[in-house]
C-alpha cells in the first residue's frame, strides 16, 4: 500500500512538470461564430509549426470577459467593443475574418433557400407577436410555399453572445418597436424563445425541434444542412447568403485602425448585400507584449495562408488592404 | 481515547495531522461561505436582499439581475421531480421489502442503488437524444389532448410541446433521485420490528394494511430523511438538467414551457459574464443555493439522526 | 362487496402498484443502460483512443487527450482527496471518539457529501483560477478532491469503528503507542472497508462535470500539463452533445459509454468487495 502511494506520488511529480511533447500552448477563448475557421487554421498551424492554439468556443461574452481578466492569451468576440471599453479594460482589437449571421428554419418541406423573410417578418417573430407559420406576413412573401398552421418554435441564444449583438442590432436598425423593447447586445432579455449554448446549441436545437427558427453562422447553417432563409435587405432585394452576398456587404466597409477598427456590417447599404454580416475581432491584453506577438504571428500566418480554408467554410478573409492597415496596427502598438 | 502513561511526540503529530484533516470540512464549509459572501458584495450590495430574490429581472444588457425566475425554476423543477419519484421510490421500497422472494431483494435493492452511480452526464444527454423526442412526439401532446384543455389544471399543459421544458428536466431529475429515497425507505421499513408487525397479522390485518398502519408509520422519520435528502440532491443536479431546460428566464405556468434553475444559469453563464456585476450576481446566485441546499441537507440530516435514535432502542 | 373484500382489494391494488414502481425503476435502469450500450458500441473505434480532435467538418477526430486528461485530473484529485479524507476519519474514529467534536464534523462532512458541485466549481473558480491568471488541470483536480473528501472521510470512519475495541487494548498492552496501534493494526483491519470507500469515491468524481466547468476548462490538444487547461472527457461530451455535428454526437456517446462502464465496474466492485467481507 505505502510502495503504492509512493509510486503514484512520484508519477503525479513527474507528469506536473513533464514538458514531454514540449509543444507550445496558447490559451484563446470566446466567439462560437468563428470557431469552425479558428479550428480550422489551429489544426494546420499546427501541423506547420508544433504550437498547439487551444480555442475555445464559449461565447463572445467569454471571450470578453476571459480577456479582461488576463485568464487568456486572446480573446475572440464577434461584437465590436468600443474605444472607450478598449482603453478602460486595455485591450487591443482588430478584425481577423468576417461572416453572415443566417436565419434557419425546420419546417417540413422548407428546403435552404426555399422560404423568403422580411425583417418586419423576423422582427415580429422574435417579438412573439408572429406565432404561426401560415401568418399572413410570412404567406405574402411566400405565396407558392406550403406553410403549416404551426406554433413557431423560437431558438435563441442563452450565453454572451457576438452572434446574438450581431442579430440584435441588425433587429434594432431596422424595427423601432425592437429597438425600443429589447434592445441590442450580446445578451438580452429574450421576449420568446429557447436559449442553446453556443451557435452549436442554436444549430442543434433549432435541427431537432420542428417548426422552429434560430439564427447561426453560415458555417453552422452549411455544416449541420440546416435550411437558411432568404432575406429582404435594406436595397429591397431578396438575396441569398454566400460568399457573394457576404463580400457585398464588407465591400463598402470602412475600418478605422485609429478607432480600433470599431464597425458593423449590418444594413449594408450594396445592392445585393447580405443584410446581417459581421467582422469577428480579436481582442489582445495591451501589456502582454511577449504573448501578444505569440498571438499575432498565428494571425499574420492565417492572413498568408488561411484564406483558401476560410472561403471553404463560407467565411469572407479580409481585402488586403485590411490585412496591411491591421500589420501596420500591430506595429504602432509595439507587437 | 485512553490515556497512556508516556507522551509519545510522534503520537502528539499524528494526532494534530489527522486533527487537521478532518477539521477541513469546517474550513471547507466556512471558505466557501466567506469566498461566496466577498464575490457577491457588490451584487448585495447594488440589489439588496429582499430585491434581489423577488426580482424577476434578468438583464445583463441594463445590468439589472433578480434571482427569481432562477429560484422559481429550481423551486419548480425539484418539487415536480419530487412529486413523481417519492411514490415510485416508496413502491419500490415495499416492494423490496415485502412483496419480492428472499433471492430478488439483494439484486433488485444493487440494481436500484447502480441508477444513483450513472453519472448525472450521461443522464443530461440521454435526455437529450432519447427522452426529449419522446417527450415531444408522444408524450406531451397525449398529456396536452387529455388536460389541455380542463380548467384549472389545464394551465399545466399549454404551449408547444418542444420536449425542451421543464417536464422533461423533472423527468430526469426524478429518475435519478428515486435511488435516495428508496434505499433509505428501504432500510428503515427492515427496521420496523417483527413484533409490531406480527402484532398486526394477529389480529388479522392483511399485508397491505401492515405496511400502510404500521410499517410506514413507525419509519416515518427515515423516510421523510429520506425525501428531504432526495430534494437536497435535486437542488444541486446541474448536468442532467442542463441539456434540456431551454435556458429561459422566465416565470411561467406551463410545463411545456423552458425555464432557468440556478446550476443551469451558473453552468451556461458562469464563464461568459463580462460585467464585474454579473460575475458578482452569479455568485450571489450561487450564494442563495448553496445556503438553500445546506439547509435542506441539514434537515435532512436532522431526520435521518433521530430514525436512528428511535430504531436503535 | 363485503368490507373483507374490499381490504382485499385494496391491498391487491396497492401491491401491485408497488411492484409496477419496482419494474419501473428497473426499466429506466435498463433503459439509459441499455441506451448507452447501443449508442456507444456503434460509435467506439480505434481511433477514438488513438487521436486527438479534429476540426468541426474533417473526419477522424478522436479522444485521446480527453481520456488522459481525465485520467490525470482523476488521479491527481484522488491523491489529494484521499489521504485527506482518510487522516480525518481516522481523527473521528480515533482520537475523538465519543467526543462531541466527532459527532459535529460528522454530521458536517455527510451535508457536504451532498453539496452542489458547481457551488464548489465556483469556489475554486475564485481561489484557483482568478489569482493564477488562467484555467488550470490543478483547479479541477483540486475541485473534485473537495468532492471526494467527505466521502472517504465518512466511509474511513464508519469501517474504523467497526473494528472491535478489544483489538486495540491488545496492542494497548504489548506497550504500543496509539499512532502504530493505528497504523498496523487498526488500518489492517479495516483496509478492505477503505479501500472500497476510496474506489466508490473514485466512481463518484469520475463522472462529474460541473466542477470542471471553469477550472480545468477543456483543450483541444494533448497535454500533460497540469499548469494549464487540461481536457476532459466528461466536459468534452457536454461541448460534443450540445453541439450540432453528427459526428461530434457519436464521439460523445462513445465516450459516455467508456466512463458508464468504468464507473459501472468500479461501483459494482466495491459493492461485492463489502458483502464478501462484511456479510
Amino acid at each position: 500500500m505505502k510502495m503504492f502511494l509512493k509510486l503514484a506520488m512520484a508519477l503525479a511529480l513527474v507528469f506536473s512538470f513533464a514538458h514531454a511533447e514540449a509543444a507550445e500552448m496558447l490559451n484563446g477563448a470566446g466567439a462560437s461564430f468563428p470557431y469552425p475557421v479558428y479550428s480550422s487554421w489551429a489544426y494546420d498551424y499546427n501541423k506547420v509549426t508544433g504550437v498547439q492554439l487551444n480555442y475555445q468556443s464559449i461565447g463572445s461574452g467569454g471571450g470578453i470577459k476571459q480577456i479582461s481578466a488576463r485568464t487568456v492569451a486572446f480573446g475572440a468576440s464577434d461584437a465590436p467593443l468600443t474605444p472607450e471599453q478598449l482603453e478602460k479594460n486595455r485591450l487591443l482589437q482588430f478584425p481577423a475574418v468576417m461572416g453572415g449571421v443566417v436565419p434557419v428554419v425546420t419546417i417540413p418541406g422548407v428546403k435552404a433557400g426555399g422560404l423568403k423573410l422580411d425583417s418586419n417578418a423576423v422582427c415580429s417573430i422574435y417579438l412573439g407577436e408572429l406565432k404561426y407559420w401560415d401568418d399572413n406576413r410570412i404567406k405574402s412573401l411566400n405565396p407558392k410555399v406550403n406553410l403549416p398552421h404551426s406554433e413557431i418554435n423560437v431558438v435563441h441564444r442563452s450565453d454572451g453572445s457576438g452572434t446574438t449583438a450581431i442579430f440584435t442590432n441588425y433587429l434594432s436598425g431596422v424595427c423601432p418597436a425592437w429597438k425600443n423593447k429589447v434592445g441590442a447586445g450580446t445578451s438580452v432579455k429574450w421576449p420568446v424563445g429557447i436559449g442553446g449554448k453556443g451557435n452549436e446549441g442554436v444549430a442543434n436545437y433549432t435541427k431537432r425541434t420542428p417548426n422552429s427558427i434560430g439564427y447561426v453562422e453560415f458555417a453552422y447553417a452549411e455544416q449541420n444542412k440546416l435550411a437558411y432563409t432568404l432575406l429582404k435587405n435594406p436595397a429591397g432585394n431578396f438575396v441569398e447568403p454566400n460568399f457573394k452576398t457576404f463580400e457585398d456587404a464588407a465591400a463598402t466597409a470602412n475600418f478605422d485602425p485609429k478607432k480600433h477598427f470599431d464597425l458593423w456590417l449590418v444594413n449594408a447599404p450594396g445592392k445585393h448585400a447580405w443584410p446581417i454580416a459581421g467582422a469577428t475581432f480579436i481582442l489582445l491584453a495591451k501589456e502582454k507584449t511577449d504573448s501578444n506577438k505569440k498571438v499575432v504571428k498565428f494571425f499574420d500566418w492565417a492572413f498568408n495562408n488561411g484564406d483558401k480554408k476560410a472561403k471553404e467554410l463560407v467565411y469572407v478573409p479580409l481585402p488586403k488592404t485590411l490585412k496591411d492597415k491591421i500589420r501596420a496596427y500591430w506595429k504602432a502598438n509595439g507587437i | 481515547m485512553p490515556r497512556t502513561a508516556k507522551k509519545n511526540p510522534v503520537d502528539n503529530i499524528f494526532s494534530l495531522v489527522t486533527a487537521a484533516a478532518s477539521f477541513s470540512i469546517i474550513l471547507l464549509i466556512i471558505g466557501i461561505l466567506y469566498v461566496l459572501v466577498s464575490e457577491s458584495s457588490l451584487a448585495i450590495g447594488k440589489f439588496g436582499i429582499w430585491k434581489f430574490l423577488s426580482s424577476t429581472d434578468w438583464d445583463p444588457v441594463k445590468e439589472s439581475f433578480g434571482a427569481l425566475t432562477n429560484v422559481y425554476g429550481t423551486a419548480f423543477t425539484t418539487l415536480l421531480s419530487l412529486v413523481i419519484a417519492i411514490p415510485v421510490a416508496i413502491g419500490i421500497a415495499i416492494f423490496v421489502t415485502e412483496i419480492s422472494p428472499n433471492f430478488l431483494k439483494g439484486p433488485i435493492g444493487a440494481a436500484i442503488e447502480l441508477l444513483a452511480a450513472i453519472p448525472s452526464i450521461i443522464y443530461g444527454m440521454w435526455g437529450l437524444f432519447t427522452l426529449s423526442p419522446i417527450m415531444s412526439n408522444h408524450i406531451e401532446p397525449f398529456l396536452k389532448k387529455i388536460f389541455g384543455a380542463v380548467p384549472l389544471v389545464g394551465i399545466l399543459f399549454q404551449g408547444t410541446p418542444m420536449g425542451i421544458d421543464i417536464l422533461t428536466a423533472s423527468v430526469i431529475l426524478s429518475i435519478m433521485i428515486i435511488p435516495f429515497t428508496a434505499s433509505i425507505s428501504r432500510d428503515s421499513f427492515n427496521l420496523t420490528p417483527s413484533v409490531v408487525k406480527e402484532s398486526a397479522y394477529a389480529i388479522g390485518a392483511t399485508r397491505w394494511e401492515v405496511i400502510k398502519n404500521v410499517v410506514i408509520p413507525y419509519s416515518k422519520l427515515g423516510v421523510f430523511g429520506g425525501i428531504v435528502l432526495s430534494l437536497g440532491r435535486a437542488l444541486g443536479e446541474t448536468m442532467a438538467v442542463a441539456f434540456v431546460l431551454g435556458n429561459n428566464h422566465r416565470i411561467t405556468t406551463s410545463l411545456f414551457d423552458a425555464a432557468a434553475t440556478i446550476t443551469v444559469t451558473l453552468a451556461n453563464e458562469f464563464a461568459e459574464a463580462d460585467t464585474d456585476i454579473y460575475l458578482s450576481s452569479l455568485f450571489y446566485l450561487a450564494l442563495v443555493l448553496f445556503v438553500m441546499s445546506f439547509i435542506t441537507l441539514a434537515i435532512a440530516k436532522f431526520f435521518l439522526l433521530r430514525a436512528e435514535k428511535k430504531y436503535s432502542r | 362487496m363485503t368490507r373483507e373484500q374490499i381490504r382485499k382489494t385494496e391491498g391487491f391494488i396497492a401491491l401491485a402498484l408497488s411492484t409496477l414502481a419496482a419494474f419501473m425503476g428497473l426499466f429506466w435502469l435498463v433503459f439509459i443502460l441499455g441506451d448507452v450500450l447501443v449508442h456507444g458500441i456503434k460509435a467506439l473505434k480505434l481511433s477514438l483512443f488513438l487521436n486527438d480532435p479534429a476540426p468541426p467538418g474533417v473526419e477522424g477526430g478522436g479522444l485521446r487527450n480527453a481520456f488522459v486528461g481525465q485520467l490525470l485530473i482523476t488521479v491527481c484529485a484522488t491523491l489529494i482527496g484521499v489521504p485527506v479524507g482518510v487522516l480525518g476519519g481516522t481523527f473521528l474514529a480515533e482520537y475523538a471518539r465519543g467526543r462531541g467534536i466527532a459527532r459535529i464534523i460528522s454530521i458536517l462532512s455527510d451535508i457536504m457529501v451532498s453539496v452542489p458541485s458547481i457551488v464548489i466549481g465556483t469556489f475554486i473558480y475564485a481561489v484557483l483560477v482568478r489569482p493564477i491568471g488562467h484555467f488550470n488541470g490543478w483547479a479541477g483536480a483540486v475541485a473534485l478532491s473537495i468532492i471526494m473528501i467527505p466521502v472517504v472521510l465518512r466511509t474511513t470512519e464508519d469501517m474504523l469503528s467497526l473494528v472491535p475495541w478489544t483489538l486495540r487494548e491488545a496492542a494497548f498492552a504489548l506497550g504500543a503507542p496509539y499512532y502504530k496501534v493505528i497504523t498496523q493494526v487498526v488500518y489492517r483491519g479495516a483496509a478492505t472497508g477503505i479501500l472500497t470507500g476510496i474506489l466508490l469515491s473514485i466512481a463518484r468524481v469520475a463522472g462529474e462535470t460541473a466542477p470542471l466547468l471553469f477550472t480545468s476548462f477543456n483543450n483541444s490538444f494533448f497535454s500533460l500539463d497540469m499548469k494549464q487547461p487540461v481536457a476532459s472527457l466528461t466536459v468534452t461530451i457536454f461541448q460534443y452533445a450540445m453541439g450540432p455535428y453528427d459526428n461530434w454526437h457519436a464521439q460523445a456517446w462513445a465516450a459516455a459509454f467508456v466512463i458508464t462502464v468504468f464507473i459501472l465496474l468500479l461501483t459494482i466492485t466495491g459493492r461485492l468487495i463489502i458483502r464478501w467481507r462484511y456479510k
